[in-house]
């Protein structure tokens, strides 16, 4: 609608139908006009939905490609073999002492097992083949049962154990058997006796308990998420421990008692500032000031809980104040008219009122230290480790370190491991949410 | 004597404390419990006993426990052969974590005899120096204990004196927030000091040429090392840029159609929906780009002819982009909704079409907050750090091109701090000098975004 058009088309009546049909706004140029003008009102609301479809697909596509290559990482394949826990190799010299029993060649026994299955297997190269078929760590499974029950020695048992990461793949899918030989991890021989185990039904896949009970490994089929677990949770309870009460206890001061002064601005501005601090500057703070400074232990998740709480702290202050500030004066009033000090006024009506506010920003602050890995690689939490950590001062490494140290790895059976424990950890994640959402929701008062 | 059974028995006390003093003030009230002839309600007097117990001590625990190491390992260093004392910095550095490690049976490998007694000696004075602590705590405790327990009467003023104690503390939490700005600017400052001293600023800004790697020897080739950041600032900003290009368009439209267009519904639906995308750890964005996006890049340059990196930066500011769409999307969302219904009503009134209104009338209003959003979403992709370590890689290429593979500030401070380090080289160093660049420039962003939110939120509240 021009200034011309406007000029031109002094009050039109809307009863004067005749003159609103011969008016300029109803000529072709400006039908034509007004189809552009909604044209591109459709335009750019088509555009808007599509920046929304976007981040939207593009979150899905994210979670899809996480799910599709991280579910299978729950079930591991398994092969049944007829070991003989053969005097000849486990007690050589006729000692079944437990040191004696660790010693023993538990690889051969694996081996033998196979070749037995598999006759052609028994060239020099075919034995380094079928071996190749099971994993490592059925070598400390078979020395584990035979420790547990030595009378073991001499007899025969069919047994499930773990297969090689790269049978697992070929069996999930992940690998294609497909390609040319040169190009596959496995070869056609190896193919041929998976194949036949499979047809023996001496191939499954079992629920893989290792990989939620266990720690890190330097083969894919061994590693467990357990110990980065923990690392996670002994870290997010010093943090917590740490953040939310001096959190509650700066916005209470801020929010309640602290004068309106260049002091008091210069903290605030300091909060809000620290909040958008990039993270792995905090690293580098805990680095310089935790570890240097202090002497305190690498890779322990009491540094790396400080370090997280130092960051997590200005989100509490802002959630409490935020919360403090929502609860009405009339309460406050009313206290103070009772004969309340000013602390019990605080501490025994506004803040109790204020606490779901607090809770469901502090869980939301937690959510987010859980996910954080930058500032952590620079305490020196990115470590291998294959212990399971019995405290907070023990080196340990926590779940996002881990999905990062396993990303980082070549194998393709590290793929599906960390997609694997990326979902453990959105998990988690998604549950802390839907605490607070919950929280929000149950306690949310409306004055 | 560990110190976690010292600070086991400094609570165990102060409870006990708390215990005392109030039992004392009920036999200070009376035999029949006249609590109104008390100045203050019981649980004060327990809670002045018990912060007297637990404080003082609390602050000898904490100010002999930070200082008992370095004071033990000095103690051992000087009683070490003359041979080991007269070692450089940096290898009596080594020494002395050898010591170190030893003393906590970290290392299981065989040592110098020399080093294996110092380790004995350091193990042993640091458990003497346990047990004193724990000795000096807990008669601090008791002593506080004691004192506090007899000022306990009926016209003393616990109440008082316990909440100035509180609100000392509420003062000490608040001015935390500050303790640790200072200790950001003032561990970046020192160690940047450092490095400085051995490489001039201006070489280290406006440098070409990154290459951090120090020679062991002197005569090595590249002994020197190359401290030129402008490789990686070139690289931060090329990624950032990239990141802004997808989420600033993105965001914005979002944030426009959720305000003007969307249904409640959609809108209920879709805003945290969205929202989870800034709730996603940055490390699993990096997995996504380095497994995903990347690969899906490399192919489709392939197929048209291009050459593309294995780690473009493409591919790590796409997916940086994606993660920043929120951060854009929900403060504009603020700002538009914020833009007074009358605007709009008067735009309407003039036969705007939505589109044309939310053009020409919204976004110029809501323009400074729009700015400062996208200016705190370019200090965010500035400092992002686990995108671009799993998906950028470490070739310090200086090149604009979105398609090679360039590194940048935050990918170089985690590579060069991850493991072990020796303090003393620029290379170590150097890290420092990087985060401290890029501290200030966030800051800067930061101040400013903040600034024009606040300025814009005054306008038209």
């Amino acid at each position: 609608m021009t200034d011309a058009s406007l000029a031109a088309s002094p009050h039109t009546s809307p009863a004067n139908a005749s003159a609103n049909a011969n008016s300029v706004h109803m000529t072709d140029a400006a039908r034509a006009r007004l189809r552009r003008r909604y044209a591109a009102d459709r335009r750019f609301r088509r555009v808007g939905l599509a920046a929304v479809l976007f981040g939207v697909s593009a979150l899905g596509f994210l979670l899809f490609t996480i799910l599709s290559n991280g579910f299978t990482a729950f079930r591991q394949t398994e092969l049944r073999l007829d070991i003989v826990f053969s005097r000849d190799i486990i007690a050589t010299d006729g000692k079944t002492d437990s040191r004696a029993i660790r010693a023993a060649d538990w690889a051969r026994l694996v081996r033998e097992s196979l070749q037995a299955k598999f006759p052609d297997a028994r060239d020099r190269r075919g034995s380094r083949l079928v071996e190749a078929l099971v994993s490592p760590g059925a070598q400390g499974q078979l020395m584990d049962m035979v420790l547990a029950d030595p009378s073991l020695i001499g007899q025969t048992r069919t047994v499930w154990v773990l297969a090689a990461s790269d049978i697992d793949m070929i069996v999930k899918g992940h690998a294609d058997r497909g390609v040319a030989e040169e190009a596959r991890r496995v070869n056609d021989r190896q193919l041929a006796w998976m194949d036949a185990l499979q047809k023996d039904g001496a191939l499954r896949l079992a629920f893989n308990t290792r990989f939620l009970t266990g720690a890190d490994s330097r083969y894919p089929e061994l590693v467990g998420i357990w110990g980065g677990i923990l690392g996670s949770l002994y870290t997010l309870a010093i943090t917590l421990a740490l953040a939310f009460p001096l959190g509650v206890m700066a916005a209470i001061y801020l929010e309640e008692f602290a004068p309106k002064n260049r002091f008091t601005d210069l903290i605030e501005v300091n909060i809000n500032n620290l909040a958008a601090v990039p993270s792995i500057v905090f690293g580098l703070l805990g680095l310089a000031v935790f570890l240097n400074a202090f002497g305190m232990p690498r890779s322990a998740p009491l540094v790396g809980g400080c370090v997280l709480a130092l960051m997590s702290l200005p989100i509490i202050i802002i959630a409490a104040r935020a919360a403090l500030r929502a609860v009405p004066p009339s309460i406050r009033e009313a206290a103070l008219g009772l004969g309340a000090s000013r602390l019990q006024m605080v501490l025994h009506h506004v803040l109790p009122l204020a606490m779901p506010g607090i809770l469901t920003g502090t869980i939301l602050s937690m959510a987010h230290a859980l996910g954080e890995t930058a500032p952590l690689l620079m305490i020196g939490m990115v470590a291998f480790i294959v212990d399971i950590p019995s405290g907070p001062l023990d080196a340990a490494t926590v779940l996002p370190v881990q999905i990062f140290m396993w990303a980082d790895s070549p194998e393709r059976g590290f793929v599906e491991k960390t997609s694997a424990a990326i979902l453990v950890l959105l998990i988690f994640l998604l549950g802390m949410n839907a605490v607070a959402i919950w929280l929000r929701k149950r306690f949310e008062r409306r004055w | 004597m560990t110190p976690s059974l010292t600070f086991a028995l400094l609570c165990v006390l102060a409870a006990g404390g708390y215990a005392l003093g109030r039992a004392a003030s009920m036999k200070a009230a009376g035999a029949a419990g006249r609590i109104a002839r008390l100045h203050s309600l019981p649980g004060y007097y327990g809670l002045y006993v018990a912060l007297w117990c637990a404080l003082p001590a609390l602050a000898v625990f904490a100010a002999t426990t930070l200082f008992k190491g370095g004071i033990a390992m000095s103690m051992v260093t000087a009683a070490l052969p003359a041979e080991f004392r007269a070692l450089p910095a940096d290898q009596f550095s080594l020494v002395v974590s050898d010591i170190r490690n030893l003393a906590a049976g970290t290392v299981a490998s065989s040592p110098r005899p020399e080093i294996a007694a110092a380790a004995a000696r350091y193990a042993s004075l640091k458990s003497i120096f346990d047990a004193c602590i724990a000795a000096l705590a807990l008669a601090v405790a008791v002593a506080g204990l004691a004192y506090a327990r007899g000022k306990v009467s009926a016209t003393f003023r616990a109440r008082n004196k316990v909440e100035r104690v509180l609100t000392i503390m509420l003062i000490v939490a608040s001015t935390l927030a500050i303790l640790t700005t200072i200790g950001i600017v003032a561990s970046l400052v020192f160690e940047s000091a450092r490095f400085f001293a051995r490489i001039p600023p201006l070489d280290f800004l406006f440098g070409l040429t990154w290459s951090p790697q120090t020679a062991i020897r002197a005569d090595q080739v590249g002994a020197s090392g190359a401290f030129g950041a402008v490789p990686l600032f070139v690289g931060t900003l090329v990624i950032a840029a990239i990141a802004m290009i997808v989420a600033v368009p993105t965001g914005l439209m979002s944030a426009v159609y959720m305000a003007e267009y969307a249904t409640p519904r959609f809108r209920a639906i879709a805003k945290p929906v969205l929202e989870i995308l800034a709730g996603i750890p940055t490390v699993v964005y990096g997995f996504f780009a380095a497994l995903t996006i990347a690969p899906m890049i490399q192919d489709a340059g392939q197929a048209v002819g291009l050459d593309v990196a294995a780690q473009s930066a493409l591919a790590a500011g796409v997916v940086m982009g994606v993660m920043i769409i929120p951060f854009v999307s929900s403060l504009s969302d603020d700002v538009i909704t914020a833009v007074p219904q009358a605007m709009r009503d008067g735009s309407y009134a003039l036969g705007a079409t939505r589109a044309e209104t939310a053009w020409l009338v919204l976004l110029p209003a809501a323009l400074p907050g729009i700015a400062a959003s996208v200016i705190l979403a370019f200090s965010r992709a500035l400092g992002e750090t686990m995108i671009v370590v799993m998906a950028a890689g470490l070739a310090a290429n200086l090149t604009v091109n979105p398609l090679s593979a360039v590194t940048t500030v935050t990918v170089h401070i985690a590579a060069l701090l991850v493991g072990d380090q020796e303090f003393d080289s620029p290379k170590t160093l150097s890290a420092f000098a990087l985060g401290l660049v890029l501290f200030v420039v966030t800051l800067t962003l930061n101040i400013v975004g903040l600034r024009i939110v606040k300025a814009y939120r005054e306008q038209y509240d």
